[in-house]
């Protein structure tokens, strides 16, 4: 089957970043036809084709653009390109290869919002990447694209870049907007939500958007509703990059059709796992999504579709599909270990739970790691993490207590094998040893 | 005075936001690269030209990675210890690496060059090991490559005058292929 490239279109046109590229390759075809449209028949567009955020959460697209109240004067789209899960490098990739069909797709956003300003918001790390875009986002305008009077239409929107300076917390939607606003990168109370005049940024309705998301909408907007839903699952619609990472033959990001299994992403395309091992557990959705246990390379678990619905049903999910690949030279507790040390490191400390939380676990599963705990031990985060759950003003205590929880539950025999003062070496010894 | 030496580009930072307070964060990295590091100094310049209270910028600049308050190498090595890069060897990599500067975590070096820390996942996890030197990403490292870099990045050093402030390093390619 022909690789269907919708978002990755450097892989049929190398030179894509390029503004006249673009352009010649129906760049901005998608915008143009949108100016020509009503904004309420945009959003109808991306509704009806079922285009399920990409961040994460999967939250319909169309259905979020039209919770925006159209008689608010002032509105804003915000690009998150925070990307800072553990094992996710989608968005990098669109923001380097194809950084113009992102420009289109936040600007047909705000076209069916009726926004006259876009602000994408990078991770600080993304600092070149920023600096190009901006380059980028002055040919577009040159391009008649960005800014006053967009292809003749009348309608003015900007599109600015921001940079974040390290923290993970800022992918949040409300913390982004904290932090854009020259605040600490914490959550707000909700409501009030950001499409409601009073939650968005600056207390003005706004629509925050994933980076591969919006790189959808071009595409959408251009062959319809209808074409988008030929592709994957009804439930699932689309492609999806997935990003894989850890001991596979061959890491890296592949666009497929939602519904391709994890064998076909795994074995197929990322190469099968190195050095002859035996696959033991995958982490989908990063650090955040619950580990699920898989019982060599045969196990029919592998079988399962990418897609946000066949996901749930393993226990774990979907989520942003940033596939970490573990092998049986891998001790779980190790992988809750490092999880665990990545929350705690970036709670942003404003709720008890998670910030308290992920301090203890991280000290009481080094303790475990180190030979010096008892089964009690094991009991006690399993209990802690429980309590960091739906308490907090974001995922990120829910998300902690999964390294922990689903660590436990689908591989007690590895934390069993600590108590008693055994202290076993865990950590994989170096790139060759991966199978690089 | 960042207001005086960096006027123009504070103008458009400006420009861009309805509220002089949003501008804290890219005027912090102005701060940053002007005194080597967040001074006290940095704070209150960026604090006067936001219209913010100094404590308030200071609880900006200890929120995030980027923002170092105290004084670091000319080269900031930022190397990824998280999940999937460790899957791939990192932690050796990275333990390697502070051994052959002889320094500790968060360490930087005698001669002040190089300041090495561990980060949290970078967007490269295809691309294990590696750090970013100076926010650029220096990828598909092992100790023989790093070496290679770390002697560009001396040499580079050296050949700039003594009397130039601390000025972010030029980016290096390594030698993987750009992502695509």
């Amino acid at each position: 089957m022909a690789a269907l490239n919708i978002i990755y279109r450097e892989k049929d046109i190398p030179d894509i970043r390029e503004f006249d590229v673009y352009a010649r390759n129906g760049g901005y075809d998608g915008l143009k036809k949108a100016l020509s449209m009503k904004p309420g028949e945009v959003i109808d567009v991306v509704k009806a084709s079922n285009l399920r955020g990409r961040g994460g959460a999967g939250f319909p697209t169309g259905v979020k653009w039209s919770f925006i109240p159209q008689s608010e004067p002032i509105k804003y789209v915000v690009v998150n390109a925070d990307e800072s899960e553990t094992g996710t490098f989608k968005d990098r990739q669109i923001l380097e290869n194809n950084p113009h069909q992102l420009i289109e797709g936040a600007l047909i956003a705000a076209w069916a919002i009726q926004a006259n300003a876009v602000y994408i918001y990078l991770r600080g790390e993304f600092w070149d990447i920023a600096h190009a875009l901006d380059e980028h986002i002055e040919s577009a305008r040159r391009g008649g694209m960005v800014g006053q009077n967009i292809n003749g239409s009348g309608w003015n929107c900007e599109v600015y870049t921001h940079l974040g300076a390290g923290a993970y917390i800022c992918g949040e939607e409300s913390a982004l907007l904290e932090s854009l606003e020259g605040k600490l990168g914490q959550p707000r109370v909700r409501p009030p939500f950001p499409a409601n005049k009073g939650g968005g940024l600056y207390g003005e309705p706004s629509v925050i958007n994933n980076v591969e998301t919006l790189a959808n909408v071009p595409w959408i907007i251009v062959n319809g509703a209808d074409a988008y839903k030929q592709i994957g699952t009804e439930q699932s619609p689309g492609t999806k990059v997935f990003c894989v990472s850890g001991h596979v033959e061959k890491p890296g990001n592949y666009e497929l059709p939602l519904g391709t299994t994890l064998r076909e992403l795994l074995y197929t395309h990322a190469g099968g796992i190195p050095n002859g091992r035996q696959i033991k557990g995958i982490l989908p959705s990063g650090g955040s999504g619950p580990i699920i246990r898989v019982n060599g390379n045969e196990d029919p678990i592998l079988d399962t579709p990418l897609t946000y619905e066949d996901m749930a049903k393993t226990g774990s999910i979907l989520g942003s599909a940033s596939v970490i690949v573990i092998d049986d030279t891998v001790d779980a507790t190790w992988v809750a270990s490092k999880a665990i040390k990545f929350f705690k490191h970036e709670s942003c400390g404003k709720c008890t739970p998670c910030r308290e939380g992920t301090y203890w676990l991280d000290k009481t599963v080094d303790r475990i790691l180190r030979g010096e705990a008892k089964e009690s031990d094991v009991d006690l985060i399993n209990d802690v993490a429980k309590n960091m759950q739906g308490v907090t003003l974001c995922a990120l205590g829910d998300f902690a207590a999964n390294p922990i929880i689903y660590t436990i539950k689908n591989f007690p025999e590895d934390f069993k094998s600590h108590l008693g003062g055994k202290s076993t070496p865990t950590a994989p010894k170096s790139a060759a040893a991966a199978g690089d | 005075m960042i207001a005086e030496k960096y006027a123009s580009q504070i103008e458009k930072v400006f420009s861009k936001y309805p509220t002089r307070r949003s501008a804290v964060m890219p005027l912090l990295y102005f701060a940053q690269e002007e005194y080597g590091y967040v001074t006290e100094q940095g704070i209150e310049e960026v604090a006067a030209l936001c219209d913010m209270d100094p404590t308030q910028v200071r609880s900006i600049a200890g929120f995030y990675t980027m923002y170092s308050e105290k004084p670091k190498g000319k080269y900031w090595l930022q190397v990824c210890t998280d999940l999937a890069c460790a899957l791939r060897g990192a932690d050796q990599f990275y333990e390697d690496l502070k051994a052959e500067l002889n320094v500790d975590d968060g360490g930087t070096t005698e001669d002040g060059l190089f300041t090495v820390e561990h980060v949290m996942c970078l967007a490269a996890c295809d691309k294990a090991p590696m750090l970013q030197c100076n926010f650029h990403f220096v990828e598909q490292l092992d100790m023989d490559r790093m070496r290679t870099h770390l002697e560009t990045w001396r040499a580079e050093a050296v050949s700039q005058p003594a009397a130039e402030k601390p000025a972010r390093a030029r980016k290096t390619k390594s030698k993987a292929e750009p992502s695509a």
